[in-house]
C-alpha cells in the first residue's frame, strides 16, 4: 500500500518545489553569476565591473556582449606565480591536515566505538559539543595559547624544554594545529558511524583462527571502515582548501592560502572579477571531491532506509 | 558484550578530549583574569564582563546577530524540513538527483565561494545589503544542515503508525500534522538549534553579504582579534559559549522526552 503523499498531489509538488526553488535561486544562480563576472572587465565603478549581459539590448546586444567577454582575469591568474602558489599551498595544507586528522581522529573514533554502550552516547555528545562553539572562538582560543608569552611557551620554559620562547604563531605549525582542532569532529563522526556498525564476530573469528590483533585490525577493521574514512576525509579536505579564518589568524603573511587570496582581491583590492575567477578555478579543482562526496551521501541515504 | 576499554583506547579518548576541551577551558578561565596582560594571572575578576556592558557597538552587534540567527534558523528549519521530507518520502521525482546535489553541496562548499556568490547575486538584482541579505544567506546554508538532521530521523522512522491512520481514513495532511510531525519534532528542534548556532557563529559569509549598519558579532570580534588578544574578547567569547551551552542543554532535554 502506498500512502497518499507518494501520489503527485499539489502538496507533494510544493514540498519539492519550495526548497528546490530556494536553493536553485540562492545557490545555483549565484554560482553562475560568479562565472559570468569572472569573464568581465574590472572597472572603477559601483559595482566595480562592467556588466556582461544586458538582455534589454536584444540579440544585437547579446552578440556585442559575447564579443566583450574576456579571459583577462584567467590570464592574470595564470601569469602571476603568486596565484598558482596559493592554490598549491591550499591543496598541500588541506592534504596534510586531512592526513593528520585521519591519524588523530581514527584512534578516537575507534575507542568511542569500543566503549561500553552507555558511555558511547556521552562520548558522542562530548565530541560534538566543541563543534557548536563558534569557529572563530575556537581559533582565537589557540592564539591565547600559542602567542609569544602564551601558555605553551610558559609551560615549555618552566619545564626547561626550551630556553627561549618558541615562535608558534604566524607559522605553518599553528595553521595545522588550528585546522586539526577545528575539523576534528568532522573526521571523528563519520568514522565513528562506520566503526560502530562493524560486525565484531569477524574480529572474533580472526582471533579464533590465530590472527594477532594488529593484523586483524589492519585486514578487517580498516578495510571495512573505508566509507567512513572517505566521508571524513572529504568532509575535511574540501572546506579546508578554501579555508580563510584559520590561516588568516594563525598563519604567516608570506604563504597565503587561496581563501585569503580571494578575500584580499575582494575586500582590499576591490577586484571583483578577479576574485570571481579565483573562486571559479577553486571550484574546478574541487569538483571531483565534491561529486564523490555527493554520491557517498546519496548512497548512505539509500542504505539507511 | 563488549569488554571495558583497553589502555590504548582509554589513552586515545583522554588525549582526544583534552585536546578538544583544554583551549576552550583556558579561554574561559582567562576571561576572569584581573590582569590586562594575558600572560600574567592577576587573580579572579569580572571586570571584563563589566566592560562589555559599556561597549555600545559590541552590544549592538550581538543584538544584530541574535536577530539574524532567530529569523534565519526559523526559515531554514521550515525549508530544510520540507527538503528532508521530499528526499525521504517522495522517492522518485524528476530532478531528484540535482535536488539532492543542491542539498549536499552547500555543506562542503568553501565559505568564501558561497559568500562571494551570494553577494554578487544581491548586487546583480540590486538588493540593499544589510540585515536581510545576511539572513537570506544564512538561511540558504543552514537549511541544508537542518535537512541532514531531519532526514536522519525520517529514515529510521516507523511508518506503520502513519499507515494505520491513513487506513482509518485520515487525509495525508492531517496524518502529517497529528502523527508525523510530533514524532520527528525532536529532530526539527535539534535542526533549528544547529541552524541558530551556525548563523550566530558565521564570520565569512556574513562579511561578504553584510552592509552598512548590519555588523554582526563575529565580524566585530574578528576585527578586534586581528589587533591582538584582549581580555574583553575572552569575556565575550565566554558569553557566547555559555549561550550555546544553554541552548544545547535545552535541546537535549527536548530530545530526551521523546522515545527513540
Amino acid at each position: 500500500m502506498r500512502p497518499g503523499n507518494d501520489r503527485r498531489t499539489w502538496g507533494a509538488r510544493l514540498i519539492i518545489l519550495v526548497p528546490f526553488a530556494w536553493l536553485a535561486g540562492l545557490f545555483l544562480v549565484p554560482a553562475l553569476i560568479v562565472f559570468k563576472i569572472s569573464l568581465s572587465q574590472t572597472a572603477l565603478a559601483q559595482p566595480p565591473y562592467t556588466p556582461v549581459f544586458d538582455l534589454s539590448a536584444g540579440w544585437e546586444g547579446l552578440r556585442r556582449a559575447l564579443a566583450e567577454l574576456s579571459l583577462d582575469n584567467y590570464v592574470a591568474l595564470a601569469s602571476d606565480a603568486l596565484y598558482a602558489a596559493s592554490y598549491l599551498k591550499s591543496l598541500q595544507v588541506a592534504a596534510i591536515s586531512t592526513l593528520l586528522l585521519l591519524l588523530i581522529g581514527y584512534p578516537i573514533a575507534y575507542a568511542m566505538a569500543r566503549a561500553p554502550r552507555g558511555a558511547r552516547a556521552v562520548l558522542l555528545v562530548l565530541v560534538i559539543l566543541p563543534f557548536w562553539t563558534a569557529f572563530l572562538i575556537r581559533v582565537y582560543a589557540w592564539i591565547n595559547i600559542l602567542q609569544h608569552d602564551g601558555l605553551l611557551n610558559q609551560a615549555l620554559l618552566a619545564l626547561g624544554i626550551v630556553d627561549v620562547p618558541v615562535v608558534w604563531l604566524a607559522s605553518d605549525t599553528a595553521v595545522y594545529i588550528g585546522l586539526v582542532y577545528s575539523y576534528l569532529p568532522f573526521m571523528v563522526l563519520p568514522l565513528y558511524a562506520t566503526l560502530e556498525k562493524l560486525d565484531e564476530t569477524l574480529l572474533e573469528a580472526a582471533a579464533d583462527l590465530g590472527s594477532p590483533p594488529w593484523k586483524a585490525f589492519w585486514q578487517i577493521t580498516v578495510p571495512l571502515s573505508r566509507p567512513g574514512i572517505l566521508a571524513g576525509a572529504l568532509l575535511c579536505f574540501i572546506p579546508i582548501v578554501g579555508e580563510f579564518v584559520v590561516p588568516d589568524l594563525l598563519g604567516s603573511s608570506t604563504t597565503l592560502m587561496v581563501g585569503q587570496t580571494l578575500w584580499t582581491e575582494f575586500f582590499s583590492n576591490r577586484d571583483w572579477p578577479l576574485a570571481s575567477a579565483v573562486a571559479i578555478v577553486m571550484l574546478v579543482l574541487l569538483v571531483g571531491p565534491i561529486v564523490i562526496y555527493q554520491s557517498y551521501q546519496s548512497r548512505a541515504l539509500a542504505s539507511g532506509r | 558484550m563488549r569488554k571495558g576499554l583497553s589502555f590504548i583506547n582509554l589513552t586515545a579518548l583522554t588525549l582526544g578530549l583534552a585536546f578538544l576541551y583544554l583551549p576552550i577551558v583556558i579561554l574561559v578561565i582567562y576571561s576572569f583574569n584581573a590582569s590586562r596582560l594575558v600572560a600574567v594571572w592577576g587573580g579572579w575578576s569580572i571586570r571584563w564582563y563589566a566592560a562589555l556592558l559599556n561597549d555600545r557597538a559590541l552590544l549592538d552587534a550581538a543584538f544584530m546577530s541574535v536577530r539574524i540567527a532567530l529569523l534565519s534558523a526559523t526559515l531554514a528549519t521550515v525549508l530544510g524540513t520540507l527538503a528532508a521530507i521530499a528526499l525521504v518520502r517522495i522517492r522518485r521525482f524528476r530532478g531528484r538527483l540535482p535536488f539532492s546535489a543542491l542539498i549536499y553541496a552547500p555543506i562542503v562548499m568553501p565559505e568564501v565561494i558561497t559568500g562571494l556568490s551570494l553577494l554578487l547575486l544581491f548586487v546583480a538584482v540590486d538588493f540593499d545589503r544589510g540585515f536581510w541579505t545576511v539572513t537570506i544567506a544564512h538561511t540558504t546554508i543552514t537549511m541544508c544542515f537542518v535537512t541532514l538532521v531531519v532526514q536522519a530521523r525520517l529514515v529510521t522512522f516507523d511508518r506503520s503508525l502513519e499507515e494505520a491512520a491513513m487506513d482509518l481514513g485520515s487525509p495525508p495532511l492531517r496524518t502529517f500534522l497529528t502523527i508525523t510531525l510530533p514524532l520527528i519534532w525532536p529532530a526539527i528542534a535539534a535542526g533549528w538549534m544547529l541552524a541558530f548556532t551556525l548563523s550566530l557563529d558565521d564570520l565569512v559569509i556574513a562579511s561578504f553579504t553584510t552592509g552598512p549598519g548590519a555588523t554582526t558579532l563575529p565580524i566585530r570580534i574578528y576585527s578586534d582579534v586581528r589587533l591582538g588578544v584582549k581580555p574583553e574578547i575572552n569575556a565575550i567569547c565566554t558569553v557566547m559559549i555559555a549561550v550555546v551551552a544553554m541552548a544545547i542543554v535545552v535541546a537535549s532535554l527536548l530530545t530526551r522526552r521523546s522515545p527513540g
